[in-house]
């Protein structure tokens, strides 16, 4: 059963919910999207170092990063009639908007919210910088910006959305990797992109589309040509907050237990 | 031993984030939010039994805990100007909402029972405020295990049945310790108890934590706990637990044997927090932590959409 | 193409996704690579043999498209006894002069008449020492397509047999260019080319097309025309050229270089591919026009299109009785390219230099010399976003550092003016389909910064100022007469309304001024309507028609989801806004389309017009059956089998019987620094090719030449997707920079093992020019191939990198030499040889000194690599 997390956070009447579709496929890895986001969001330049990592300099996703470009290079087996025996994976990263956000759940400000667009968002004007939701998050999207203590992640252009526009990144994406809209419709794009990638003899599969999974279904989902962590995603992430109840449980249980020695020191007068 | 399993990566990096609290800022804060809190419980069943030494010194070593407590949590902020904004919103979702409001309750309730023990203005305010603290305090010393396990933290996550009886364990015995360490044996009585009842929990419910996460799927998640400086810092905790704990059984008219005890466990206690901490952190730098236990959890082929 | 047009490629892989299948052909694994079906790794510099190996395939295997090559191409012409091919003269063809490095076009002509090149010089009139000075000045692109003049008719065998005729001499021609020598040269297994050669003729043909896509990779060698000219060959014998979906497309490598070369920046052409006049040959207008121009096809009307610019530009002043201000046009006495021009800067004979967005101190070839030249100039002006390197030469090049040169005895005077952006004027950039697509000023420009149409105009006015007779500050007195001499610039129409508060020339006005006007100054809509008698007036008679109507057509964005699958009304494309070249070949010599699915235009004879998806690249009304009078001329020559209208015989040239100064045919040579001796014939390199003799230029041996090995690896220079070609547009960003921060190098894990190169370390790569520094990328991308039995490394060098701005790094360009393709005078970065090492390079003078002692190990002498 799909939650519907713009609803349940209280919006009545709220659009349809949107997100991201991103086809790893047809990624060329120009980084467009990279740049768009930066330029669109007014983010810093965060590094100027050469990893090593193929031609991922960037590294990964953090607080000033939003979009994150992967490369893999692998030696496959080389088809008889083919010279390369090679493939490269390229992979735009992105915050996935969890249906189940982690980072959503913990933040004690209320400073990360859903909007009615089904995104979450940080508020820049009330979030402290406790840094809770940076380890929570499954994915490693989020994190602390030094230069202003605060958290900062992907608000899939929440200013772009409310005027009617598409987010920075697929707008800039040329081969439309990065596809954007509403999630239902989305999801069954993606469906008829793995049957085709099917037929031609690929292994494709879908990350974060099913609405059961361990976040609920991503309101940013893949189209993966290998397994998860070959990307430096989680193979099957889980919400921390899922087991909250069962931390609270045994909080409760050893609480009370401590509770109760107040009790027994106080019973037993002093001599 | 469940030998490490076989597993990818991109390029060795970690998949998850790990905390950017500080160090000696949270992990600081996690031991001596216990060690006030567990006090607090030690004042009030002190002073309902009638040993005013000893409920004195908890009183006060609550207050002085919790106020380098709120020191510490401020300034790990990263905009500590913000830190009324915890206020904002009640969120029994974030262990950290909880806490701060908690923290909020608990602080001057703390406060006003080890002021009016030390100035003697209102006896009977500070009677009840020395009660309510003893209310509080329990879950003051044992919310925050539910703060860090509520993470993506491999080593935390996993721990998260285990944890609360750590800390409730490791505040007890240092909140124990401390009695032991300041009073004269014979008005530690309570103290003695309850040193020997946190330090026996915690060595138990540690013990079990590790028995847990060394069997989880397929990569030993008590690894972080065990290996390295981190390890050797959390056996030594362990010894000097265990130590202790005959020393403040065994050594119970001897002064010195107590003190040294009571010093053991406060230290013990505090090498305890900082070696979970860091055990934390290593699991959430490595990526196998987070990768080889879902992937044998997902238990289905890979591939699957 | 995902590298660099990683816009356009979006193209591709919408075909892709229509089930299109992408083969690339490169000798890195790049990010096209990663998303084609089927990547070839080859030897830097051996595409040709790579080319002439699949034309071989298709004339043995019969995979010829046999009606359209008959019909639309020269391979029934005859050729003279005269002509000897490289089979004949193990690697050279007829008509070399090995004293002059030139070849005599003559024993290439067809048999019944002369032939003269539509591209290039046409030799009608003159063969000697003048004429072979004008040969060396090139102008290869003059004319854009090729054709030939006198004799429209040669003779023909239509049953492809005869010894003499092309198709057989093509065949003889490529007999060696076996997939042995594929596989031996090109280090291409048999099963990939063999592959490759399936896919190719499999989607060729009446119902399927292929389209071949190149850029730098093939034309940045001293072959490179030559490169192009093999492509040409084989998707006409695929019948592939003028159908959509077919065709050879050029990509650029800049947004707008298209648009330089139809107006040109380049010192050997006028506007719309006219050949700049030459001190020999073409004396006043109708000499030039007669040398010039042919018979037969569009190029008859030069005249036309000569007159019409001349008005454009001097207006009034131009009349009849002064050959329209002819005399006033500047004269070629050789080769002025860049190179030679850098040259006469070292060697004092040339003193100012103006650079308008361009960086040569890191894009060009030999960045040394580069910086040698500018450091000897009198003045120089930087016009460009940001302090590029080439305005800093004299503060922190290379050579300061190697004490080569000193700040203080510099005696450039270095003028930098800040350049407008593309945002903040308006203006057209033509990209590489010849569309031209205007763009609008969005904001005005910051501080000083100034558009380069702000700049040459008001440049322009103020020099009319100090040259008009009352001196400063006007307008010419009366009565007064100016200096003969300053007439071509106070002459010239130079009244461009301006507008704004910076005085900002109108680019709209310019576009009109282009477009051009009849007599009653109305808009013209097409190069048909232009005169020679002075009535009309045009700017470049091939984009004559963007303004028709006095509407901007190139400012046309009509999305593509309301018109036709060709998307006329999306700006505008020269000429005549037909978007595919030569289209008249993609219907049949009936003109019916050769298949319903590959439809473009065709015949419709109710109508009495040829009509389609495309505007018809030929002449409207012409039926399919027409055929001319034997003594018609000019456009009424063109018969209605004639789909190739700007040559003389409208047909598709096979053989180039002009134009191509390094040979009719293409064959392979090694390039000028190669590790391998030529195993198809005994000429090594190609014997016209261009070198820069200079100090500043060594050479290194090549083959099995002594010290040769010395430089034992292939390099080969590219681009980034992240950075724009020599930085100032992105080294100077930190969104860019961060992308890819540091120059790096890429090798094989092979190659690191070798020569105990660090994934991530340093390396320092070495040539007779100097060394560079670059990080380590050790990666299976970079491919060792197996070539002529041994095992051949090749090295990475992409060459964004200076020492300005964010991202700085040594200059891949600084190891490049100056041997030039003798056509186009381009130089040859895609296959050097060069040594590596691990490490940092030496600072200061040490890092001449190990230039020194590879020089020396090498044996190089002033001589070295200069040979035929």
């Amino acid at each position: 059963m799909s939650i519907d997390p713009a609803a349940r956070a209280g919006h009545s009447d709220h659009p349809a919910r949107v997100g991201f579709f991103t086809d790893t496929s047809v990624c060329i890895g120009c980084k467009a999207c990279e740049v768009a986001c930066k330029e669109w969001n007014t983010v810093p330049e965060d590094g100027l170092s050469l990893s090593g990592m193929s031609y991922d300099n960037t590294v990964g996703l953090g607080a000033s990063t939003w979009r994150h470009v992967a490369f893999i290079e692998q030696s496959v087996p080389a088809a008889a009639d083919a010279a390369a025996g090679l493939r490269w994976l390229m992979s735009s990263d992105v915050c996935k908007h969890c249906t189940q956000a982690a980072c959503l759940d913990v933040c004690p400000t209320g400073a990360l919210f859903r909007t009615e667009f089904g995104t979450v968002v940080v508020q820049d004007d009330v979030c402290n910088g406790c840094g809770y939701c940076v380890p929570a998050c499954p994915f490693g999207v989020i994190d602390r910006r030094e230069q202003d203590g605060q958290a900062h992640k992907c608000t899939l252009c929440y200013d772009r959305l409310g005027a009617g526009l598409e987010p920075a990144c697929a707008k800039a994406c040329p081969t439309q990797s990065i596809q954007f809209g509403p999630l239902d419709e989305l999801r069954e794009r993606a469906q008829l992109r793995v049957d085709e990638l099917r037929e031609a003899g690929q292994d494709p599969r879908l990350y974060l589309a099913d609405p059961e999974d361990g976040i609920g279904g991503g309101g940013a989902f893949f189209l993966l040509l290998d397994e998860p962590e070959v990307y430096g995603l989680p193979p099957d992430p889980v919400v921390t907050t899922r087991d909250l109840p069962g931390m609270w449980k045994h909080v409760a249980i050893a609480a009370a237990g401590l509770a109760a020695t107040a009790v027994a020191l106080g019973l037993g007068r002093r001599r | 031993m469940v030998p490490d399993a076989e597993f990818t990566s991109y390029y060795g990096r970690p998949v998850i984030k790990e905390p950017v609290w500080r160090v000696p800022d949270v992990p600081g804060y996690l031991f001596l939010g216990g060690l006030a809190g567990a006090s607090s419980v030690l004042a009030a069943g002190s002073q309902l039994s009638g040993y005013r030494e000893l409920a004195r010194v908890a009183k006060v070593g609550a207050l002085g805990a919790i106020s380098l407590s709120a020191v510490a949590l401020i300034h790990d902020l990263g905009r500590p100007g913000r830190f009324a904004n915890m206020l904002r919103v009640f969120k029994p979702s974030s262990p950290m909402s909880v806490g701060s409001w908690l923290l909020a309750g608990y602080g001057p309730v703390a406060g006003a029972a080890a002021v009016s023990e030390m100035t003697g203005i209102l006896p009977k305010a500070g009677t009840a405020a020395t009660l309510g603290a003893g209310l509080l305090g329990p879950a003051i010393a044992t919310y925050t295990a539910a703060l860090i396990c509520d993470t993506a933290v491999p080593a935390w996550h996993a721990g998260y049945r285990e944890m609360p009886y750590v800390f409730a364990g490791s505040a007890a015995s240092a909140a124990g310790g401390l009695g032991l360490l300041v009073t004269r044996p014979a008005d530690a009585e309570p103290a003695r108890n309850l040193a020997v009842f946190g330090a026996t929990v915690e060595l138990i419910a540690k013990r079990q934590l590790i028995r847990r996460l060394a069997g989880s799927e397929g990569q030993s998640l008590a690894e972080p706990y065990e290996a390295g400086t981190t390890g050797a810092i959390l056996r030594l905790a362990e010894f000097l637990t265990a130590g202790a704990l005959a020393g403040a059984v065994l050594g119970r008219r001897s002064r010195a044997v107590s003190a040294l005890a009571g010093a053991s466990l406060v230290a013990a206690s505090a090498m305890t927090r900082f070696g979970i901490f860091e055990a934390g952190m290593a699991s959430a730098r490595d990526p196998k932590y987070t990768i080889v236990p879902q992937r044998r959890l997902a238990g289905r082929p890979p591939g699957a959409a | 193409m995902a590298e660099c047009h990683p816009v356009g490629f979006q193209w591709v892989m919408e075909a892709k996704a229509r089930g299109a299948k992408v083969i690339h052909v490169d000798p890195r694994f790049t990010r096209t690579s990663a998303v084609a079906d089927l990547h070839v790794p080859l030897r830097a510099g051996s595409d040709i043999v790579f080319l002439g190996g699949i034309i071989n395939y298709v004339l043995g295997c019969e995979k010829y498209f046999r009606d359209y090559v008959v019909n639309y191409t020269n391979a029934a012409t005859l050729l003279t006894e005269d002509f000897k091919d490289t089979e004949d003269l193990d690697g050279v063809f007829s008509g070399l002069d090995r004293e002059h490095r030139t070849y005599d076009f003559d024993a290439w002509r067809y048999q019944g008449g002369e032939m003269s090149a539509a591209a290039g010089r046409r030799d009608r009139v003159d063969r000697s020492e003048a004429h072979r000075q004008v040969r060396q000045a090139g102008r290869g692109e003059a004319h854009g397509a090729g054709g030939a003049a006198a004799h429209m008719d040669p003779d023909r065998d239509e049953t492809l047999t005869s010894p003499r005729c092309v198709f057989q001499v093509l065949k003889r021609h490529f007999a060696r260019y076996t997939p042995e020598m594929v596989e031996q040269v090109c280090g291409v297994p048999p099963e990939a080319f063999a592959r490759v050669c399936e896919l190719l003729t499999e989607n060729s043909g009446p119902d399927r097309t292929t389209a071949f896509v190149y850029s730098v990779g093939w034309t940045q060698h001293t072959v490179g025309v030559q490169y192009i000219r093999t492509a040409a060959i084989l998707q006409l014998l695929l019948g592939n050229i003028g159908r959509p979906g077919g065709g050879i497309l050029a990509l650029r490598g800049h947004a707008s270089i298209q648009g330089s070369t139809d107006i040109p920046t380049l010192f050997d052409l006028l506007p719309g591919y006219l050949p700049m006049p030459h001190v020999n040959g073409n004396e006043d207008l109708a000499t030039y026009v007669h040398a010039e121009s042919m018979d037969k096809g569009f190029w008859a009307n030069m005249s036309t299109y000569v007159v019409s610019l001349l008005k454009a530009w001097w207006g009034d002043a131009a009349t009849s009785a002064n050959d329209f201000c002819f005399d006033y046009l500047p004269r070629l006495t050789g080769s002025h390219s860049t190179y030679e021009t850098v040259a006469a800067q070292i060697n004092g004979d040339c003193q100012g230099y103006f650079l308008f967005g361009e960086n040569p101190a890191v894009g060009s070839a030999n960045g040394r010399m580069q910086r040698f030249g500018l450091a000897n100039l009198d003045w120089l002006v930087v016009r460009d976003l940001a302090l590029i390197e080439s305005a800093t030469f004299w503060q922190n090049g290379p050579e300061i550092e190697t004490q080569e040169m000193h700040t203080e005895d510099i005696g450039t005077e270095v003028f930098f003016m800040p350049a407008a952006a593309h945002t903040e004027k308006n203006g057209s950039f033509t990209n590489t389909q010849r569309m031209l697509q205007w763009h609008h000023e969005a904001v005005e420009p910051a501080g000083d910064a100034r558009s380069d149409l702000w700049f040459a105009y008001h440049l322009g006015r103020r020099i009319r100022e100090k040259l008009a007779p009352g001196g400063l500050g006007g307008v010419p007195r009366q009565g007064t007469v100016a200096d003969e001499m300053d007439r071509p610039i106070l002459d010239l129409t130079w009244d461009y309304p301006v507008e704004g508060p910076l005085s900002e020339p109108s680019a709209d006005a310019v576009l009109a001024e282009i477009n051009g006007w009849d007599a009653g100054r109305q808009p013209l809509s097409s190069y048909a309507q232009l005169k020679d008698d002075g009535s009309t007036s045009c700017g470049c008679w091939i984009y004559c028609g963007v303004r028709a109507g006095g509407v901007n057509q190139a400012a046309r964005r009509k999305p593509g989801g309301e018109q036709s699958w060709v998307a006329p009304e999306w700006g505008w494309a020269w000429p005549l806004n037909r978007r595919i070249l030569y289209n008249r070949a993609s219907a049949d010599p009936d003109g019916k389309p050769w298949s319903e699915r590959k439809a473009l235009v065709w015949w419709d004879a109710d109508a009495g017009k040829w009509t389609g998806h495309d505007v018809a690249d030929f002449v409207a009304d012409r039926p399919p059956s027409f055929r001319p009078a034997a003594d018609a001329k000019g456009v009424d020559a063109i018969s209605g089998i004639d789909p190739f209208i700007l040559q003389a015989d409208g047909k598709a040239w096979l053989f180039a019987p002009a134009g191509v100064v390094d040979g009719p045919l293409p064959a392979h040579y090694e390039p000028q620094e190669s590790p391998f001796v030529n195993p198809l014939y005994g000429q090594q390199r190609n014997p016209v090719r261009e070198i820069i003799k200079h100090r500043q230029n060594p050479l290194q041996p090549a083959g099995s030449e002594p010290g040769a090995g010395v430089f034992p690896y292939v390099a080969t220079t590219y681009r980034l997707t992240e950075h724009h070609t020599a930085g100032g547009m992105s080294r100077m960003l930190p969104y860019l920079s961060e992308l890819q921060p540091e120059f790096f190098c890429e090798v094989s894990p092979a190659l690191a093992a070798e020569r105990g190169l660090s994934h991530a370390g340093w390396a320092t790569i070495i040539t007779a020019r100097t060394a560079i520094e670059a990080r380590v990328l050790v990666t299976e991308r970079m491919r060792t191939i197996e070539v002529q039995g041994r095992q051949l490394h090749q090295v990475g060098l992409p060459y964004h990198w200076g020492a300005n701005g964010i991202s700085t790094g040594d200059s891949a360009n600084d190891l490049a030499h100056l041997a030039l393709d003798p056509n186009v005078h381009i130089q040859e970065v895609k296959a050097l040889a060069c040594d590596i090492r691990p490490g940092r390079r030496p600072r200061g003078p040490a890092l001449r000194q190990l230039v020194q002692e590879y020089a020396e190990r090498a044996g190089i002498t002033d001589d070295t690599g200069t040979e035929l």
